[in-house]
């Protein structure tokens, strides 16, 4: 089973990388951006476990310790 | 075959002495482990017998060139390993892996000998700052030095960067690293003992690196559909900062007889040169050695993955080691044995695969390569700088120069690495020479990385004596007595018989300067093929000077310490701009000759600067060297904050005593009281010895050329490199 | 007094803690190996910098589940005296022993240099030997130490003077152009609400030494030692 994680900065949070990145696309001209954020994509392969369970799991290791809840969101993509 | 050996980079001769050694035909993994090792890069098959010109004796030298770094005896039951190396052509292709392995091989080659890396260092030249790339290069470069060196707690605290048009497309990333052990440590890459275990420490292997190799992969295999193979390798700091720990935990606990690290060549060169060097043979069964991702025996043989160690082990110690390992979390692996003889067998399930004499590929063939003066030197040396027009306000000529890519501070480049970890460094880059005390002890080591290529274009042999006495000379301003060096040559193609000219003459010039200033050369590094498009580098040997300051309260720095104090130049100026940074930055020549170099005079004004620092009478040292005494007096002043009034007697023109680069000078600073003393030191060992003025002031004043603000200079040169980096 | 320096895979600055507490307090000192589970035979326990366990996913997120960490929260519920600096900071930041979390400097690399910073609450174990509104030149050497909290969290530490060094000009002015890594309300150094855990980004240790340009840091050592006295 193939997992797709998105971490991302929280809406609010101050992201310096994504702030950077905004100020450079603007300078190259791409005017129409207001706003970029840059978070971390995980994957994983999952044995021996169900989708419903994988959910569970997968959203258990994002809280503990795949993302810091505190600055990040995540989001879980379960494919087959 | 014939084809085969061609596209491997062998010649038919070479391909008939393989033959001869081997009494038959190789198959084709041997023919590829011949052709990496007999590679200029591992062989040094062009510069070794140039090479073995330099002196390389002292009574403190323990260990010279041949092993992976020179170890000095610095007393005390202490000794000192360093070494430089290039990372060029990986970081030109990816800037960031290419510069943070670059410090991941040479950091293993210092703990490789048993010793603690203390310090990093790295001279680093691009091309032109106004280009795009070269900014991408730059960043990506810093980058890369600062994600490694800094997570594995060496602090990197000097080097030097230069900007100029020739590195454009080979951009030179050279890398330093010393590190401190004592005595009985020392340990060496050799296998001995028959029957010993060939243990392989760290990283998985993948296919890293065997880019290089393609030719024969698609020779091999190409049946298969290949995925594209990674060329560029990629760092992994943490595995390398676990590897330093284990690898120091197993010598301390004398667990290894011999330990070698994995660089170019990979597994093929580390068994081959651990067995050379024992004078043994080896026996390695292939399918042992972890892999990342499925692999063929050739490509395990020549993969470049970084963070690897090679470790021979006494049995009866095995469990011992690989529970050391196991505690650091690090794989470790038996892959083999040390036998009899002197044949380099591998085993892939059982099925022998290579079986060659393991000397036989560690050292290769050796070439008298064809040299020739090249053309350029004539029209280069004829130009004259006395038919210039220099312009009116040398103020503002001197702000220029402090401005310009290659004399403003360096400061945004060393903030970004960890210079202070470790606790050592005490006096701080942007000096002349970085000083790291060494604990326990009342000494100190001062270290310093030089070489103005410009110099060396213009006058190979003169401008590399240059390299070597500046190098010598950053050390003694530091406070440090130059006890040896290592180096690394930069040049381009050496079958071309120009180029190989320009490095026979760099060597001389290196040997000749080492041995009238008795430092031995106790490591290095050449790199060759640095052209791209037919146009070559300037040729860039570049020293890595080590000196021992023996009570640590006697480091100099280059700040002017107080106000209403004696300025003093050391040492004699003459009318010499060619090959200046003035010339290059103001008229755009790169033109002349480079400033003479007395040796004599040069040994001198070292030891009267060394003697004055020792019997406390000066306070402040700075060796004048690009841009001049007007830059150094400059930088003095702002590193200090405090500024100078000075008045100059000289029949020179004003830019010329302002900007010229002659050699072998120092501006010190000391108390008036202190004055007859250090005449008496110059006046015995005839060096000139002139009283510019006194420290004072918030401004830098010279007779009615000069007249800046303290402050102003210091915004300029501080602010310039990141104005520059911006575009 | 007995102090404990944390080693875990891949810190760096243990041996300049552990050289400190040995050579320049003079006081015992051990290491603590990240696979401990028992810390309670020490007066103080330190979280030393570097890059544990490559700092690869967030910093501090992985040595926060090491087994020693365990211990030291038990520790640190008990009252005992914890330090984590700079990576240190972050692993207990991870691993909620102090509130708030780490982002990216503002200028996106790292910076090592000395900075100025106000001692904000002099009326703590770890400040008692400083005046409150005095300056310390100590190093910074990171690339993740702009702290930031929510907004009522970040009124608690304000109100409850859990606020310990805040980065300042040298005279003691507090201003963005003073703010290294932009950090919120220039913060450079927090702690709990018993003020026994402590977490700072600058290196009291790198300025421990004459030699090495400041002995600002000795304040730091020197209040820790003399709360451990007073009530020992």
């Amino acid at each position: 089973m193939k997992v797709s994680v998105f971490v991302s900065p929280k809406q609010g949070v101050l992201d310096p990388a994504g702030q950077a990145t905004l100020g450079s696309l603007k300078s190259l001209g791409f005017d129409e951006v207001s706003d970029v954020r840059i978070g971390k994509y995980i994957t994983m392969r999952l044995e021996g476990v169900d989708a419903e369970q994988a959910e569970a799991r997968v959203q258990e290791m994002c809280e503990r310790l795949l993302a810091n809840p505190i600055i990040e969101d995540f989001k879980v993509e379960i494919e087959g | 075959m014939a084809e085969l050996y061609e596209e491997l980079g062998l010649t038919e001769g070479e391909y008939r002495d393989i033959v001869r050694l081997l009494g038959r035909e190789p198959n084709k993994v041997e023919l590829g482990m011949y052709s990496l090792m007999w590679s200029e890069h591992c062989s040094y098959k062009s510069s070794r017998a140039v090479l073995a010109q330099l002196p390389t004796r002292a009574s403190y030298v323990l260990q010279g060139p041949g092993e992976n770094a020179g170890v000095i005896d610095i007393g005390g039951g202490l000794a000192v390993a360093f070494k430089m190396e290039s990372h060029n052509h990986p970081s030109a292709v990816e800037p960031y892996q290419g510069a943070a392995t670059g410090i991941g091989g040479i950091v293993r080659d210092i703990f490789t000998m048993g010793a603690r890396p203390i310090a990093c260092l790295d001279p680093l030249r691009f091309g032109d700052p106004a280009s795009p790339r070269t900014r991408y290069l730059f960043g990506g470069v810093i980058a890369g030095i600062a994600g490694y060196g800094n997570c594995l707690g060496i602090p990197t605290v000097g080097g030097d960067i230069y900007f100029d048009p020739c590195y454009e497309e080979n951009i030179l990333v050279n890398v330093m690293c010393i590190g401190i052990m004592s005595k009985e440590s020392l340990i060496r890459g050799q296998a001995t003992g028959v029957g010993n275990a060939v243990v392989l420490l760290g990283n998985r292997t993948g296919r890293d690196g065997i880019g290089g190799a393609s030719i024969l992969a698609s020779q091999e295999f190409d049946e298969k559909s290949q995925e594209k193979r990674p060329s560029v390798q990629v760092g992994d700091p943490f595995t390398e900062k676990l590897l330093i720990e284990a690898c120091l935990e197993l010598l301390e606990k004398k667990l290894l007889l011999g330990l070698q690290d994995l660089g170019a060549a990979g597994i093929s060169c580390a068994c081959s040169e651990t067995a050379a060097r024992g004078g043994v043979g080896m026996r390695i069964d292939l399918e042992k050695v972890p892999l990342r991702e499925e692999m063929e025996p050739f490509e395990i043989m020549i993969s470049e993955s970084q963070e690897r160690m090679l470790a021979i082990v006494e049995p009866r110690n095995l469990e011992e080691v690989l529970g050391v390992c196991g505690k650091w979390g690090l794989s470790a692996v038996v892959i083999g044995e040390v036998t009899e003889g002197d044949a380099l067998k591998i085993y892939w399930h059982g099925e022998k695969v290579v079986d060659v004499p393991a000397s036989t590929l560690a050292s290769g063939p050796v070439y008298d390569r064809p040299a020739e003066r090249p053309d350029y030197l004539d029209e280069v040396q004829s130009f004259d700088p006395s038919t210039l027009r220099h312009p009116e306000d040398l103020s503002q000529t001197l702000l220029r120069l402090a401005g310009g890519p290659n004399l403003c501070s360096r400061r945004m480049v060393w903030e970004r690495y960890d210079h202070m970890v470790q606790l050592n460094t005490v006096v701080y880059p942007g000096s002349d020479a970085a000083v790291l005390r060494i604990k326990g002890t009342s000494k100190a080591l001062a270290v310093s990385c030089d070489g103005n290529s410009r110099y060396v274009y213009l006058d190979p042999y003169l401008g590399t004596q240059i390299a070597v006495a500046e190098s010598a000379r950053n050390v003694v301003a530091s406070g440090g007595v130059p006890m040896a060096f290592t180096n690394c040559l930069n040049f381009g193609n050496p079958e071309k018989p120009g180029i190989f000219w320009q490095f026979r003459e760099a060597v001389r010039g290196m040997a000749d300067a080492a041995r009238y200033l008795e430092l031995p050369v106790v490591s290095g590094n050449v790199s060759f093929y640095n052209e791209s498009f037919g146009a070559a580098i300037y040729p860039t040997p570049v020293i890595g000077m080590v000196g021992l300051i023996g009570n640590a309260a006697h480091r100099m720095d280059i700040a002017f310490p107080q106000e209403g104090l004696a300025v003093a130049l050391l040492g004699e100026t003459l009318d010499e701009l060619g090959g200046s940074e003035y010339l290059w930055l103001v008229h755009g020549m790169a033109a002349g000759r480079p400033p003479r170099l007395d040796l004599r005079l040069e040994k001198g004004a070292q030891t009267t600067c060394i003697e004055g620092i020792r019997r406390g009478i000066i306070l402040s040292a700075h060796d004048c060297s690009e841009g001049g005494v007007a830059v150094a007096l400059m930088e003095c002043c702002c590193a200090g904050g405090v500024g100078a009034r000075l008045e100059v007697d000289t029949e020179l023109k004003p830019v010329s005593w302002l900007f010229s680069e002659s050699q072998s000078r120092f501006v010190v600073t000391l108390r008036e009281e202190g004055l007859p003393t250090l005449r008496e030191l110059a006046k015995a060992r005839n060096v000139q010895l002139e009283v510019l003025g006194r420290t004072g002031g918030d401004r830098l004043v010279i007779n009615d050329w000069i007249d800046l603000e303290v402050a102003e200079m210091d915004r300029v040169r501080e602010e310039a490199l990141e104005r520059i980096m911006r575009g | 007094m007995k102090f404990g320096v944390v080693v875990f895979p891949g810190s760096n600055c243990e041996m300049d803690c552990y050289h400190v507490i040995d050579k320049v307090l003079r006081e015992e000192v051990d290491y603590v190996w990240h696979q401990e589970t028992d810390v309670s035979r020490y007066d103080c326990l330190v979280l030393p910098g570097g890059f544990s366990y490559g700092d690869y996913l967030r910093c501090g997120a992985i040595a926060r589940f090491s087994p020693v960490m365990e211990a030291v929260a038990d520790y640190a519920r008990g009252g005992g005296l914890v330090i984590g600096i700079c990576n240190g900071f972050q692993i207990l930041l991870e691993a909620g022993l102090l509130p708030g979390a780490m982002l990216r400097n503002t200028c996106l690399h790292f910076i090592c240099r000395f900075v100025d910073l106000r001692v904000e609450n002099a009326s703590t174990p770890w400040t008692n030997a400083a005046e409150a509104g005095q300056v310390l030149r100590i190093p910074i050497a990171h690339n993740e130490g702009n702290y930031t909290v929510d907004a009522g969290t970040l009124r608690e530490l304000q109100e409850q003077g859990r606020i310990i060094l805040r980065y300042c000009a040298p005279d003691g002015t507090v201003s963005e152009e003073s703010n290294p890594n932009g950090a919120m309300d220039n913060i450079a150094g927090i702690c709990n609400e018993g003020f026994n855990v402590f977490g700072l980004m600058p290196h009291p240790e790198r300025a421990s030494e004459a030699v090495l340009g400041s002995t600002d840091g000795m304040v730091i050592w020197e209040s820790v030692m003399a709360h451990y006295r007073g009530r020992g």
